[in-house]
């Protein structure tokens, strides 16, 4: 009757998305009247008895360097065999980048119905109502899953992270772990900058901004509020940004509590992928643009002149001049 | 080299989102159908350049529908693909469409099964994952370029922050989003041709269906946007910080 989180890593160390599958589990697992586990799969460089601050209270560690990278159907093996061992029926990925290779493959294995990008806690009143975004955030919908075991994915950025106190048991999990046929052979990070989907805050820009040498003020601005870069899809389609700063219907889906438009218009297909931001602050120089009805915040005027502006409230604001 | 692009129909990215009968229905009145973006762009616009590469190629297509599907199997049949399949069923289950595609898979014995990351209505991301498990398949989600070296594939998915690389020997299961192709538009030739493309018409496989809608919703309408003048941008971040707390 347990609740079972995955706790996603990377190069050993817990990803930010983990601490919000966990804050949610532990209330899933308080509204269930049930404790709360977790599985970590491969080597990790961190303590995890820390992790009990988030509520879980046991931690399943299956230590197996050929868990070191992502194969699903290998780490589907895996998981599936700590479900069985902690008799868990309600398992919760984070619906990231690993999680949607991953809890299909689960799904599948295990027979448990999945709702993925779960955006609040279940109703568990009468079975189990997931609500999840649909229409690529024009719309919800509330899904009924109907098995035993149950999975669900929640959204990034969806639920807060509540730390408190407590320390987790950290048990060694003997699995029996396939042969991966995904051979990992290089990872290519952009060091130093925070990732696009993890970000708090996200500053984007788009067409108004008249060209690529034009970047360095909102890269400035960026690094002020310690947040991630984005931009519209006619930036990455020119090439003046690469393709994975693309938020949108068809590049990346973000939530961060802060998104700040300058120069984009706002057409729908951009909207779909920044629409669950909590807060959204448009900057354009056209008060007709659509963007603005979407906005909490907005500055008409010339993205030149605001933007440096912004830069210099920032750091007043955060004592950096 | 045989390849299969699971293809599935969606809103035009402009439709207007509404519900009717008592909102559990989506009102696809007036809505105009378009190819997913994802399995259009990226999965199928791949395959075909696979296949320029090397003209012994085949191509299928994988759709689970409605008649009302056809319109959408022959656009992608005029871009390029060589014959199309469509299961004559409609389910909003990620695991009972996952079954009927993996059933079309079982008989075919493909090299590559390409879906898109997600279907733009449903956001589901799962059908790709789904359809590896049920055939023993190694999966990568989230693709962003794919590459063949003999009977490898070197595939790059997205992780936060940067990229990963990876080998597998086919067959294999991708789910592809951008970077995957650049999109195309049908030609005259093309559309031609689909005309005369086969399309096969499948009964469905008896499958269970794990979950069920209950109802949609459409979120709440923002309260309207709090103008600040063009030389106040300090009272911006003002707000930002003590009123939003955002900053």
């Amino acid at each position: 009757m347990s609740v079972l989180v995955f706790i996603d890593t990377a190069e050993g160390h817990v990803k930010k998305a983990s601490l919000e599958v966990l804050s949610y589990g532990a209330k899933v697992a308080e509204q269930l009247g049930t404790t709360v586990e977790g599985v970590v799969l491969g080597t990790v460089s961190e303590d995890l008895a820390a992790l009990g601050k988030y509520g879980v209270r046991k931690i399943h560690h299956v230590k197996d360097g050929a868990l070191d990278h992502l194969d699903a159907q290998v780490y589907a093996g895996v998981i599936a065999q700590v479900v069985n061992a902690s008799g868990a029926s309600l398992i919760i990925f984070s619906n990231n980048v690993d999680g949607k290779a991953i809890a299909p493959r689960l799904s599948v294995r295990l027979k448990a119905g999945l709702v993925s990008g779960a955006v609040a806690l279940p109703d568990t009143s009468n079975g189990c109502v997931v609500k999840k975004n649909v229409f690529s955030g024009k719309a919800f919908a509330n899904i009924a899953v109907k098995t035993e075991i149950k999975i669900i994915s929640l959204s990034p950025n969806a639920y807060k992270i509540i730390a408190g106190e407590g320390t987790a048991e950290v048990v060694p999990f003997t699995a029996t772990v396939g042969t991966p046929k995904v051979k990992v052979t290089s990872v290519v990070k952009a060091s130093g900058e925070v990732p696009l989907t993890e970000a708090e805050i996200v500053v984007s820009a788009g067409r108004g901004l008249k060209g690529p040498e034009n970047w360095g003020m909102v890269e400035e601005l960026a690094k002020v509020l310690h947040a991630a870069l984005a931009c519209s899809r006619p930036v990455a389609d020119a090439h003046w940004r690469p393709h994975n700063e693309h938020v949108g219907q068809t590049g990346i889906a973000i939530a961060p509590n802060l998104y700040i438009a300058i120069g984009i218009s706002g057409a729908i297909q951009h909207l779909a992928g920044v629409n669950r931001s909590k807060v959204i602050v448009v900057i354009n120089k056209d008060p007709e643009a659509p963007f603005f009805k979407a906005a909490d915040y907005g500055i008409v005027g010339d993205a030149f002149e605001i933007i440096p502006k912004f830069t210099e409230a920032v750091k007043k604001l955060k004592g950096m001049v | 080299m045989k390849i299969l692009v699971c293809i599935s129909k969606s809103p035009d990215t402009t439709a207007k989102i509404a519900f009717t009968d008592n909102n559990t229905k989506f009102d696809a009145n007036g809505v105009q159908w378009i190819i997913n973006p994802y399995d259009e762009w990226f999965a199928l616009v791949r395959a075909i350049e696979l296949k320029e590469a090397d003209p012994t190629t085949v191509i299928h297509l994988v759709t689970v529908g409605g008649v009302d599907v056809e319109p959408i199997i022959r656009k992608a049949l005029a871009l390029g693909g060589d014959e199309a399949a469509r299961v004559n069923v409609d389910s909003q289950d990620s695991f009972y469409i996952a079954s009927q595609i993996a059933e079309v898979a079982k008989q075919g014995a493909y090299d590559i099964i390409f879906t898109g990351k997600e279907t733009i209505d449903y956001n589901g991301s799962s059908i790709g994952g789904m359809v590896a498990e049920l055939l023993d398949l190694p999966y990568v989600a989230l693709a962003t370029h794919f590459e063949l070296k003999g009977t490898t594939a070197i595939i790059t998915r997205e992780i936060e922050g940067g990229e990963e690389i990876a080998e597998v020997a086919l067959p294999v299961t991708v789910s592809c989003q951008k970077g995957m192709a650049e999109a195309r538009i049908p030609n005259m030739r093309g559309i031609m041709a689909a005309r005369s493309k086969p399309m096969k018409v499948i009964e469905p496989i008896a499958a269970d269906t794990l979950t069920s809608i209950v109802d949609f919703g459409l979120p709440l309408v923002k309260a309207g946007v709090k103008l600040v003048p063009a030389d106040h941008v300090e009272e911006l971040v003002r707000l930002l910080h003590e009123e939003a707390k955002a900053i």
